[in-house]
């Protein structure tokens, strides 16, 4: 939509001294404490932390499902409301949550009925999308016929259908068995690569965040910090066993390193 | 298919019982009689008379079957001695009421889910509204009713409704609150309008909920439908049937109303059965 505008200079996503402290019944919970991003156009960013470190909040920030407490920050250069009802990303869940009473096809449809696309348009889109992610000839099954890993890929086709720049990602693989994930990683980078979006990407695996991400923005817990950001060091062309070089090893070592620091036992 | 023998055998043992306690409590009578004209009555003379009483205690099933039978099949249906002519005053009050009673359990039901005021002010009085016994209120509807002018089908059909709007607003608050917070973020990321998550979200999520309160809500209508008959002097109408049955002490007929109301209660809710059964096939959801 207003991608253009963020182009060259303005990062897609910037944060500055962001933070959410959540009411509860007997204490107030600090969710997220000064936390400063910046995500560039074509950006694959990932998050990760220990569980209860806030890089679900965070993405829910972006994505204004959650608002800040304390902080600034603009997603294409709006503020995340402006953002979300421009519809500028795809947010994709830790469950694939396909609605059980439509097919593959019509749960992809679903975001393009709200929208207001016409009858041809949708049925080119949910073609190219369904293609995208390997689910050709899945069209008329409903959910419950797909195996897991096969669900979250038309999850992912359902936020890819409208074509919005941004592609908000919630731990999708986080429940699928290794074998399939490593699978999806693969298919995953492809489509960044052939769609340019900028993907930010909530995970709890080193190896996960290290082979698909530019950008590694590590996270502590309680209140969830950002504790460092690493640049990969990685080319974009990285066929699955990049992960057996020196280099991811490196990257991936200073990941677990700012992991154990961060990380109190308390 | 596999429901065929338990239920044959469920059938079997409720007809043997029925048929046990006819005997046990038709013969007082017989004894009675046999009392009073001085002679001596062996068992299977008891058996006998029995089951032929013109005014039994409890009619023996076949003599309710009969009598079905009797005023369904061999009279006219114009006539106002047949079942099916009653029947149909009964029904045509049921489905009114029932049409009315469901528009208006939604209605509320969508009101009561958008809106926060009508949930805490109306949900109490909607169930308030039921702990009143509908035997004391149904005079009171139809008399207030009849001043304006209003009687016959309408007040019938309007007890009926007030019975069988419950089970649905009930059922369908339930049912659209069923949404989980994934399904509603969803929409919210696609900036859906409120009334987008209600189309696209609630109303398919509440279908399983919609028609089982339609089941019950139809029953709870025909209940209505005859209640409403009993105050009215008993014209015409199951009800009046059950009515003029007490009247004149012919259990036979009161029985036979009673059998033929619960036919008509399962035809209905069967009816809405498989109507259910191809919708949620249909959307995916009977698995």
């Amino acid at each position: 939509m207003n991608s253009n505008v963020a182009m060259d200079a303005e990062p897609v996503i910037q944060a500055r001294n962001l933070g959410l402290v959540f009411q509860t019944k007997d204490s107030p919970v600090e969710a997220l404490k000064d936390v400063n991003i910046d995500i560039e156009q074509g950006d694959f960013v990932s998050l990760i932390g220990p569980s209860g470190c806030g890089k679900t909040t965070l993405l829910r920030i972006i994505a204004s499902l959650d608002k800040p407490t304390a902080g600034d920050i603009t997603v294409n250069g709006m503020t995340p409301e402006e953002a979300r009802l421009q519809r500028a990303y795809g947010y994709v869940f830790q469950a694939a949550s396909l609605y059980p009473w439509r097919t593959i096809a019509g749960n992809v449809k679903l975001p393009l009925e709200i929208m207001g696309f016409s009858k041809t348009e949708m049925n080119e889109r949910v073609k190219k999308v369904l293609d995208l992610v390997h689910l050709s000839g899945f069209e008329n099954k409903f959910p419950w016929q797909l195996s897991g890993g096969m669900q979250q890929r038309a999850s992912i086709a359902r936020a890819l259908s409208f074509d919005a720049d941004i592609l908000l990602m919630d731990e999708p693989f986080g429940a699928l068995d290794e074998i399939v994930r490593d699978h999806l990683n693969e298919q995953l980078l492809d489509l960044w690569k052939s769609t340019r979006k900028t993907i930010c990407f909530v995970t709890h695996s080193i190896p996960e965040a290290v082979y698909l991400s530019t950008k590694i923005v590590v996270m502590s817990n309680r209140p969830g910090k950002v504790v460092e950001v690493i640049e990969s060091s990685l080319p974009r062309e990285r066929p699955l066993d990049i992960r057996d070089s020196p280099e991811f090893i490196e990257i991936a070592q200073r990941v677990r390193t700012g992991l154990r620091m961060s990380h109190s036992y308390e | 298919m596999k429901s065929i023998l338990p239920i044959t055998t469920v059938s079997i043992v409720i007809v043997i019982l029925w048929y046990g306690f006819s005997v046990v409590l038709n013969s007082t009578w017989t004894k009675d009689q046999a009392n009073r004209a001085g002679v001596e009555v062996t068992f299977s003379e008891i058996l006998k008379d029995t089951m032929v009483q013109q005014r039994p205690l409890l009619p023996a099933p076949h003599q309710v079957i009969i009598e079905l039978w009797d005023t369904t099949v061999n009279k006219k249906i114009t006539s106002k001695r047949s079942l099916v002519y009653h029947g149909w005053i009964t029904l045509s009050a049921t489905l009114l009421g029932f049409v009315i009673g469901t528009g208006l359990g939604v209605l509320l039901a969508i009101g009561i889910v958008h809106n926060k005021a009508m949930d805490y002010g109306v949900m109490p009085w909607i169930i308030a509204s039921q702990t009143v016994p509908i035997l004391a209120l149904a005079p009171m509807i139809i008399v207030v009713l009849y001043s304006i002018g209003l009687s016959g089908l309408v007040p019938k059909a309007i007890i009926s409704a007030y019975l069988s709007f419950f089970p649905v607003s009930v059922g369908m608050v339930a049912g659209f609150r069923c949404p989980d917070p994934t399904q509603m973020d969803l929409l919210k990321t696609y900036a859906a309008k409120k009334s987008q998550l209600f189309w696209k979200l609630r109303v398919p999520i509440s279908m399983p909920y919609l028609f089982t309160s339609l089941k019950i809500g139809v029953a709870a209508s025909l209940v209505g439908a005859i209640v409403g008959e009993l105050p009215t002097g008993a014209v015409a109408g199951l009800g009046a049937r059950l009515l003029t049955g007490s009247y004149y002490g012919q259990t036979v007929q009161i029985w036979s109303a009673l059998i033929g109301s619960a036919i008509l209660a399962a035809v209905l809710v069967g009816f809405i059965g498989l109507i259910q059964k191809h919708t949620l096939n249909r959307m995916g959801l009977a698995r």
